[in-house]
């Protein structure tokens, strides 16, 4: 420790603090406009200078680290002058418009100017005039008010990675750039916002669409509604509306956001949000009173339910909406309609994951925490386009890169993280258990494999010897399409790095042998003891706000909540006792059993709570033939979805923005969403709707706040035994949380796995359910965009990101578009066995011969795609199917 | 790859020059001067190429590039004139002798004869006070020039490679 005085207060800190933050530590507000808590010191605008005894200038308390026996000054005669004399500096080429500037009232030249009495331009020397650049969809870059401090072009280029700014010129000339001074449009820039967070004067600012000032604003602190990452953020709330958002610098985000989050907010106070109940009358839907709707929603599930048995109604809850309205839904399900028939989206996207990881390993969700990615040393991103799908997570991946780790790529498209990858493995779609396999082979045959890992901890070594033995490199190139030497080359970085994180997302989960994906996966992280240390483990990337939060609730149709089957007896027993009621020990139908049986008029009734299958599933015009053969079709929703247009009632949700609750982001991190407006129109929280049908179906229900709902999870779910609103206000829990005292848990399987031994699942290499033919010789592989989230009821709504993309595409390689004699640009015609759609065709050398790529946001791409199913968790192949693409 | 309009045999140079480079962190300033040396200045596509070989930013690539003034993005002639500025040449009358190349070369914008042949350029003191006003072809010094000397001056160079 190091002892010395500050302003007359002895203190003791560690070594290498420096002085400012020593100072903070005694409260002490030592002015800074380059500094960055998240980056290294820049020492560059020479604000923070502290008077130290004995040194024979003024420091900078941002780069000065403290030294034994120090005697600082903060505010003394000449630290003041020489800060009166940098913001002289910075104001004599800075206009004093500060009567309209966005930034008055937050601007850190504003507030020290004022501290330190500095009223005009003393000097009154030459100023620059820069253009204003607006390009940007969401904020203006105003370069003659930038004082040059960095930080932008630091957060950028060290946190977000980006790079798409830096300086330009040298000297008075010194300006912020894109690259050969154009405008931000035609930039690297993916619009994350997150130099605006930190700029701290008017140079960069939102553009806002109602107009506030800084003091007029309330913030409250919430999730994000996109993404699992789950960051953290404040919702800037003027007249009960929504009329900003700012990053919050705590865990997962440290104050980082993507486009998305940070300026995809208008959805919430939109004109077209649902403000009342419908019931559709004569083919129309008509507004109605809450008391109706409820009333006439009971009467019929009721009365299905007497006809047709318990089990002819199913239930679709929300990775949209919160846990406590998970929890209620499938309550709902199973203790008032009496059947396990609830599911969601996690169907669509990591329902292979939550068996594949389950059935190795003991637990199904990411082994690791977000944060750990920043220190591995070896990261392998297989079939997760991360910067676009996780962008904030995907940060951390390139801050990895920057501290040195080895980056290992396998996926159809040349994604952005393949621009600094070590090794790229550009494999066909559906061949990733080859490719796993081969490199398993390549660590056995070299002998990298962890043997004292595999002897303690696991078991079946044997079975997967023999299974990969026949994946050498040299035939796997053959169905991969990837070169040997690139196989043996990824293998090896991954066995012999010490830290090795497998990342992987949708690319691995949405084939027919789905489950098999994530089991070859599992296989090479045990294979190399990767698993249950710091920046290892095996880490799939959940899609949605709460998709884990949903299948933690148990909206899932063979678990209770915590994964408790439901055909266990003291599962039975523990929920019959705890709801009481007599319930269900059947396992329920999937999602795409349910239209299969909606189809064959086994299931009469459907309850959705804001899902959209409608665009979201496999084969739209089979999902709307099952939609159209019920009886009756409930669609709770915060708008009206191209789901909702087929219901019979439509009910209105509450936002997140007008809701308490938890969400459950990827890394498993309970975090609380908080309410930070009154609910839009009529809008009621989900859960609450939910209560409401219970107490009118005969179900005494007393749960009274979003609390009390999470008092009942937590006694009956193990994993989050441990939390409730007050241990998560500032920080979330990552579960389990064994109990109150528990502090949650970053990492799995440490000592142990979950299951005991970690299980080892090999398997064949299998083709996809199509391969291509001369009638569809293409495959066609389908993903996310950055600016759009899943169906794009939300951000279908911002004009901003609808610029960049407003509309459906297909990616194709020069050659195949040569051959078809298609220009970039062009309508073209993709068709499946499914249906045929018109979009525009963008030729990129991005993708790979052969293969053609559609976003799934929009409708275009689920009128084509397989329904083909995984065998055990009956997720659909979404990744390929085979089509053929004609001129217009 | 990417499409680079550039000379594409010049590239495969700069692409071997880059190659070669084992220790690629912090070896921009090098390949700049290369690349410099090889095209004789430094266009976007260039930039964009070398960012993308070291796997860094454009924007930083651009930045280095505009931070030095020996680095340029104008395309430059096949000789470079420098003519001094420092203040005992300017007092002898170097904006004159600056005029009046740029006049006989028919450079109305930029620095670039149209021919290609000549780019003239100003700097600040060449250090040969003693001959000012002083102006620099391609390195060399000639001293004590008057506006009479400069058709002079050029056709040395003309002669050289000119077709006029």
């Amino acid at each position: 420790m190091i002892n010395l005085t500050i302003d007359g207060v002895k203190i003791s800190v560690e070594e290498g603090t420096t002085i400012l933050e020593a100072a903070r530590l005694l409260g002490k507000d030592i002015p800074t406009l380059c500094h960055d808590e998240r980056l290294k010191p820049h020492g560059a605008c020479r604000i923070c200078v502290v008077e130290v005894e004995g040194a024979k200038s003024l420091l900078a308390s941002c780069s000065t680290p403290v030294q034994e026996g120090m005697v600082v000054h903060t505010e003394s005669k000449s630290v003041i002058e020489a800060r009166k004399t940098v913001l002289e500096l910075l104001i004599s080429n800075h206009p004093l418009d500060c009567l309209t500037c966005e930034k008055a009232g937050d601007c850190k030249l504003q507030d020290y100017c004022y501290r330190y009495d500095i009223k005009e331009d003393k000097y009154g020397g030459e100023k620059i005039k820069y253009e204003l650049d607006d390009s940007n969809e969401f904020y203006i870059c105003d370069q003659n008010k930038c004082i040059l401090c960095g930080k932008c072009v630091r957060v950028c280029n060290e946190l977000q990675c980006t790079g798409a700014i830096g300086f330009a010129k040298r000297g008075f000339y010194t300006h912020i750039a894109v690259p050969f001074d154009r405008k931000l449009y035609e930039s690297d820039c993916v619009s994350c916002g997150n130099c605006v967070a930190v700029c701290p004067v008017g140079a960069l600012t939102v553009k806002k669409r109602d107009k506030y000032r800084a003091w007029e604003v309330k913030k409250v602190r919430t999730t994000c509604s996109y993404c699992g990452v789950g960051c953290q953020m404040y919702l800037l709330v003027k007249d009960d509306k929504v009329v900003g958002v700012e990053p919050c610098f705590s865990e997962p985000n440290k104050g980082l956001m993507c486009v998305k989050g940070r300026f995809a907010y208008n959805f919430i106070n939109h004109r077209d949000r649902l403000k009342k109940p419908l019931i559709k009358k004569n083919g129309e839907f008509v507004e109605v009173e809450w008391d109706e709707a409820l009333d006439y929603v009971a009467s019929r599930l009721k009365k299905i339910k007497d006809e047709y048995g318990s089990d002819s109604i199913a239930g679709f809850a929300s990775a949209r909406c919160t846990n406590e309205d998970n929890y209620m839904f499938q309550k709902f399900m199973r203790a008032v309609i009496g059947t396990n028939n609830v599911d969601h989206c996690a169907r669509l996207c990591h329902a292979t994951t939550v068996t594949g990881l389950a059935t190795t390993f003991g637990s199904g969700a990411m082994t690791n925490s977000i944060g750990e990615l920043e220190k591995a040393d070896c990261i392998f991103i297989i079939g997760s386009n991360t910067t676009e799908t996780h962008p904030v997570t995907a940060t951390y991946i390139k801050r990895a890169k920057l501290n040195g780790a080895k980056i290992i790529v396998a996926d159809p498209r040349e994604i952005e993280l393949t621009k600094g990858a070590d090794v790229f493995m550009q494999l066909k779609p559906g061949t990733n258990v080859a490719l796993l396999n081969a490199m398993m082979n390549v660590i056995i045959e070299e002998g990298l494999e962890d043997k004292k890992f595999i002897e303690e901890r696991c078991e079946n070594f044997e079975e997967l010897v023999e299974i990969v033995k026949q994946y050498t490199p040299e035939k796997v190139e053959e169905i991969t399409g990837v070169k040997a030497e690139l196989i043996k080359e990824a293998a090896r970085l991954y066995a012999m790095s010490e830290k090795s994180s497998i990342v992987y997302s949708m690319g691995i989960t949405q084939h027919s042998s789905g489950v098999e994906h994530v089991y070859s996966v599992a296989n090479l992280a045990m294979l190399c003891g990767k698993i249950g240390k710091e920046g290892c483990g095996v880490n799939p990337l959940r899609g949605q706000n709460n998709v884990q939060g949903a299948c933690d609730m148990g909206c899932l149709p063979d678990v209770f909540p915590g994964y408790q089957k439901v055909f266990v007896k003291e599962n039975l027993e523990k929920f019959e006792g705890a709801w009481g009621v007599k319930l269900s020990d059947k396992v329920g139908l999937t999602v795409p059993e349910v239209f299969k049986a909606a189809h064959d008029g086994k299931v009469k009734a459907l309850y959705i709570m804001g899902e959209n299958p409608m665009v979201s599933d496999p084969d739209i015009k089979h999902v709307e033939e099952a939609l159209n053969s019920l009886e009756f079709l409930v669609v709770q929703d915060i708008f009206l979805t191209d789901t909702a247009k087929l219901a019979d009632v439509v009910l209105p949700a509450a936002s997140f923005a007008e809701k308490d609750g938890t969400f459950t982001n990827s890394e498993r991190r309970v975090q609380r969403v908080r309410r930070a407006i009154n609910s839009v129109g009529e809008a009621r929280e989900d859960w609450r709707i939910i209560k409401e049908l219970m107490i009118r179906l005969g179900y005494e229900c007393s749960l009274n706040s979003s609390k009390d709902v999470m008092e009942e999870i937590s006694k009956l779910t193990p994993q989050y035994r441990g939390i409730d609103y007050e241990r998560i206000e500032e920080k979330g829990l990552q579960w389990p949380v064994l109990d109150k005292n528990h502090s949650g848990t970053p990492i799995l399987h440490v000592e142990k796995f979950a299951r005991g031994k970690g299980l080892f699942k090999p398997a064949h290499y299998k083709a996809a359910a199509e391969t291509p033919d001369s009638e569809y010789p293409l495959i066609l592989t389908t993903g996310r965009v950055l600016y759009h989230y899943h169906t794009m009821t939300m951000t279908g709504k911002n004009e901003g990101l609808m610029n960049i993309v407003g509309e459906p595409f297909v990616e194709i390689n020069p050659m195949n578009a040569s051959k078809l004699g298609i220009k970039d640009g062009e309508m073209v015609e993709v068709t499946s066995r499914r249906g045929s759609v018109k979009v525009r065709a963008k030729v990129t050398e991005r993708i790979e011969e052969d293969v053609v790529f559609m976003p799934f946001h929009f409708k275009e791409a689920n009128t084509l795609t397989n329904t083909a199913l995984d065998e055990v968790t009956k997720e659909p192949e979404l990744k390929v199917c085979t089509v053929r693409i004609n001129r217009l | 790859m990417a499409k680079y309009d550039v000379d594409s045999e010049k590239l495969k140079r700069l692409e071997d020059y880059i190659d070669s480079i084992e220790q690629k962190e912090g070896a921009l300033i090098g390949v700049l001067y290369k690349a410099q040396e090889i095209f004789g200045y430094l266009p976007k596509d260039v930039q964009l190429f070398i960012a993308r070989k070291l796997k860094i930013p454009a924007a930083k690539v651009f930045g280095v590039t505009t931070f030095y003034s020996y680095f340029t993005m104008e395309p430059r002639g096949k000789h470079v004139i420098n003519v001094c500025m420092g203040t005992a040449c300017f007092v002898k009358g170097a904006d004159k002798v600056l005029e009046e190349l740029r006049k006989q070369l028919n450079i109305t914008e930029g620095n670039m004869s149209p021919d290609g042949m000549f780019t003239v350029d100003s700097l600040r003191c060449v250090g040969a006070c003693g001959l000012a006003p002083v102006v620099m072809v391609d390195g060399k010094v000639y001293g004590r020039v008057k506006v009479e000397d400069v058709k002079a001056i050029l056709d040395e160079y003309r002669e050289g490679g000119s077709t006029q």
